[in-house]
């Protein structure tokens, strides 16, 4: 089955690279834009057919790699 | 004092502190690759500067899985010393053996000049050569330099006497001006609980002798040579 991960950073946590995208926006003529939190996104193919477990390795995976857990969360979906 | 420096596909400081090493001890230290799970046993490790695999994923993320970390996580908490500088900052917090992480600089640019830092305490195998309190001047050069941790995380350090170094203005004050890439509090160097490992961002080993612009960061060397030898 296929999953994806979505890493983004915590709350509170300052962001410039999200505050740079939001000017340049701004500066292109999008003024609706306000906050931009900026992350990351992974896909991954898993030999796995059973969700429970899958979401509990993947949930493993980003403890011990994908995230870093000090000033990022993450979210896992599992798709087909 | 035996000392071994890690290399990993991406590191690019490990001869300048291989050479600062030599310059106080005498002697080469011992190279050792990030797939070598085992190396001779040493009295310093040292986790040096650069891109270890490209800064893919975050700075210092997949070089924290190698074998050879796993092997230094062990000798790390059995008190052997470990020196982490620049790129080895970033790696070891990832590793989990220093609190906090390395984000973005504050204003996104590369940043490559001589900094200024407080030393805030000499009371460590790493600093016992200088004064608290003492100004340095050592160069920098990152783009992932910015020092996080959360307010308790903060508190403890502050409250244990874990914060080296932080960044100043060259009279020693400790302001926003002499804050080369936004970090918390000024952070530049922090160590774990028993002291025995230390990660700053800045390059002592590039400030070791007087053609390369300051000697500051020899002290440095010449402290850990005196405690560990």
């Amino acid at each position: 089955m296929k999953a994806r991960v979505h890493v983004t950073l915590k709350n509170g946590v300052l962001d410039p690279q999200g505050k740079a995208i939001g000017h340049s926006l701004n500066r292109l003529g999008f003024p609706e834009v306000g906050d931009v939190r900026q992350g990351k996104f992974i896909e991954l193919e898993l030999a796995e057919t059973d969700q429970a477990k899958a979401k509990a390795r993947l949930d493993e995976m980003c403890r011990k790699l994908l995230a870093n857990t000090v000033i990022e969360n993450y979210s896992i979906e599992l798709v087909g | 004092m035996k000392a071994a420096v890690l290399v990993f596909p991406g590191s690019n400081r490990e001869g300048d502190v291989a050479q600062a090493i030599e310059l106080v001890t005498g002697r080469k230290p011992q190279m050792v690759w990030h797939g070598d799970g085992d190396f001779e046993k040493t009295d310093l490790i040292v986790v040096p500067g650069g891109f270890s695999y490209g800064d893919y994923l975050r700075c210092g993320a997949m070089a924290a899985q190698s074998p050879v970390m796993a092997e230094v996580k062990k000798r790390a908490a059995q008190g052997v010393p470990v020196l982490a500088i620049c790129n080895g900052f970033q790696i070891v917090t990832e590793a989990g053996l220093l609190p906090g992480t390395l984000m973005r600089n504050a204003h996104l640019k590369f940043v490559c000049s001589d900094v200024h830092l407080k030393v805030e305490t000499s009371q460590s195998l790493f600093t016992n050569r200088y004064q608290a309190g003492q100004v340095i001047r050592v160069p920098v050069a990152h783009a992932e330099g910015n020092y996080f941790a959360d307010d308790d995380t903060l508190k403890r350090l502050e409250d244990r006497g874990q914060i080296a170094f932080r960044y100043c203005a060259p009279d020693g004050t400790v302001n926003g001006t002499g804050n080369p890439n936004g970090s918390i509090r000024n952070i530049a160097g922090v160590f774990n609980e028993t002291k025995t490992v230390m990660g700053l961002m800045p390059h002592p080993e590039n400030a070791v002798e007087p053609m390369f612009g300051g000697c500051d960061g020899k002290a440095l060397f010449e402290g850990l040579v005196e405690a560990l030898t």
